[in-house]
């Protein structure tokens, strides 16, 4: 597991993503819906940054994955949460890394399933290439190239400091 | 002890025949994985994707309307296409009239049976045929064989007992009732003997327990309130009438006398004790109403947590 040192500083990006967004969202009706799990961290952090009404939301795309045929089911324990109602908000889909698109496409597909959002956006900490689908992110303050056989993983420690670690497969 | 024939070379869930067997990990992630399920309900769409375009047969060679309207829900709100056949037969041929309708319907393109069966061993026996003529990419769910088990019901109760009582290594549980006739209470003390229960009792009279059921670690009682004592969790089995042959009781008013769990002989457990029932019951023989529809009662979250429970296996086997 050889570490990098070129990973970016993902609290530096927790920042850099609230100021982007600082403009385009409205307090009292932005709703953030985190990814688990290290999209949920990044959520968290957003909504005290940004200083929003709305509880952020929580969703767990296992049941909406399009690899479940070939994979099975992802031991995952993790509750989809949406605190707020769907139906006509805008809603900051937020994850930790943005790669194929696929787990993207996973969690719109199941947002509609609460009701129909009248926009949806995407903020990320980092691109790291290797799209498969025609998703692009609304906020993003960083990006970097990696071949397949790495992933970034966003990690959480005890003090709830976020950094990234590259694990190499 | 041989491989179990439910888990793949992965050890993997391949079918679920019994608990018999399946190692604590497998149980717990089951349970695991039906937390997030039991959510789905509470959507506008009460549905996910992952059965989608998947048939699910659900045969019913026993009459049965909860456990065949639950398994039914579970797989729609997979998105399974659901096709429900009740067959009731009395045909000394069953395994015959078994085999040949499974063979019919894997031509049909099955994904997987649910099937009830009034003999033991049914479903096992569907399981290795299919494999013996290659087609074990169809899963079969035992939805309750003859004597033998019933593991979704086995499951949904220690998902609801986990629920209200988190760590199974400290209880005292009590099964009561016409445990020889109960596939039920077979699926149950496998269940909580596997996840580690200390302390598991049955309460019966000797007419109706199976000679040698110790063996299966559990505590004998013939005395309902000596059993009763301390216990945190009350499992109560119905009374399986239709199964009795011969004068095994002396009346249902008598066995109510004894083994009806009342507010009196409830009382004797610990005052937060919970009080289960696999349904449909028959009030005034082992349940009284004060204490089915009493505060201490789970039975009606047993059965919606029954659907999480099963829909967590069905995407578990069609996901292996």
């Amino acid at each position: 597991m050889p570490l990098s040192t070129h990973l970016p500083d993902a609290e530096a990006l927790c920042i850099a993503l609230a100021e982007a967004m600082r403009p385009h969202v409205d307090p009292t009706a932005t709703a953030l819906v985190g990814i688990h799990t290290g999209g949920v961290w990044v959520a968290e952090r957003l909504h005290a940054a940004l200083g929003l009404k709305m509880p952020p939301g929580s969703i767990n795309v296992s049941f909406y994955r399009d690899d479940f045929s070939q994979r099975g089911l992802h031991s995952n324990a993790k509750t989809s949460q949406i605190p707020f109602d769907v139906e006509g908000a805008h809603i900051v889909i937020v994850d930790d890394v943005l790669y194929t698109g696929r787990t993207i496409r996973a969690a719109m597909n199941e947002l509609f399933d609460y009701g129909r959002p009248a926009k949806i956006d995407l903020a990320v900490l980092t691109d790291r290439g290797g799209r498969e689908l025609p998703i692009a992110p609304s906020f993003c303050p960083h990006s970097l190239s990696l071949p397949a056989a790495q992933m970034l993983a966003l990690e959480r420690a005890a003090d709830g400091g976020l950094s990234f670690r590259l694990i190499t497969e | 002890m041989q491989k179990s024939p439910q888990l793949n070379s992965h050890g993997e869930l391949q079918h679920l025949l019994t608990i018999e067997g399946l190692p604590r990990e497998v149980l717990t992630r089951i349970l695991d994985t039906a937390a997030p399920f039991s959510e789905v309900a509470e959507r506008e769409v009460k549905k996910v994707p992952l059965l989608r375009g998947k048939s699910v047969f659900n045969l019913f060679f026993e009459n049965s309307t909860r456990t065949r309207t639950t398994f039914e829900i579970a797989a729609k709100r997979l998105s399974a296409d659901v096709i429900n056949l009740n067959i009731n037969t009395s045909s000394a041929n069953k395994g015959e009239t078994l085999l040949d309708t499974a063979d019919n319907l894997a031509a049909m393109q099955a994904d997987m049976f649910v099937v009830r069966h009034a003999s033991s061993g049914a479903p096992f026996l569907l399981a290795q045929h299919m494999a013996a003529t290659g087609r074990d990419h169809i899963h079969v769910v035992n939805a309750g064989d003859g004597r033998h088990a019933h593991p979704t019901q086995g499951l949904l109760d220690m998902y609801t007992i986990r629920h209200y009582k988190t760590d199974f290594t400290q209880l005292t549980i009590a099964i009561v009732g016409d445990v020889l006739h109960s596939r039920v209470a077979r699926s149950q003390i496998h269940a909580l003997t596997t996840l580690g229960v200390p302390e598991v009792r049955v309460i019966a009279p000797k007419t109706l327990l199976p000679t040698g059921i110790e063996r299966l670690g559990v505590r004998v009682f013939h005395d309902m309130r000596e059993g009763l004592r301390g216990v945190d969790v009350v499992m109560m089995l119905r009374l399986q009438n239709e199964r009795m042959q011969g004068a095994l009781l002396p009346s249902t008013q008598e066995y109510f006398k004894s083994y009806g769990l009342t507010p009196e002989k409830l009382a004797l457990a610990k005052p937060d004790a919970i009080v289960m029932h696999p349904g449909p019951m028959n009030r005034g023989v082992e349940i009284d109403s004060a204490v089915a529809d009493g505060s201490q009662a789970v039975i009606l979250p047993q059965v919606t947590f029954g659907i999480a429970v099963r829909m967590a296996v069905m995407a578990m086997l069609a996901g292996n």
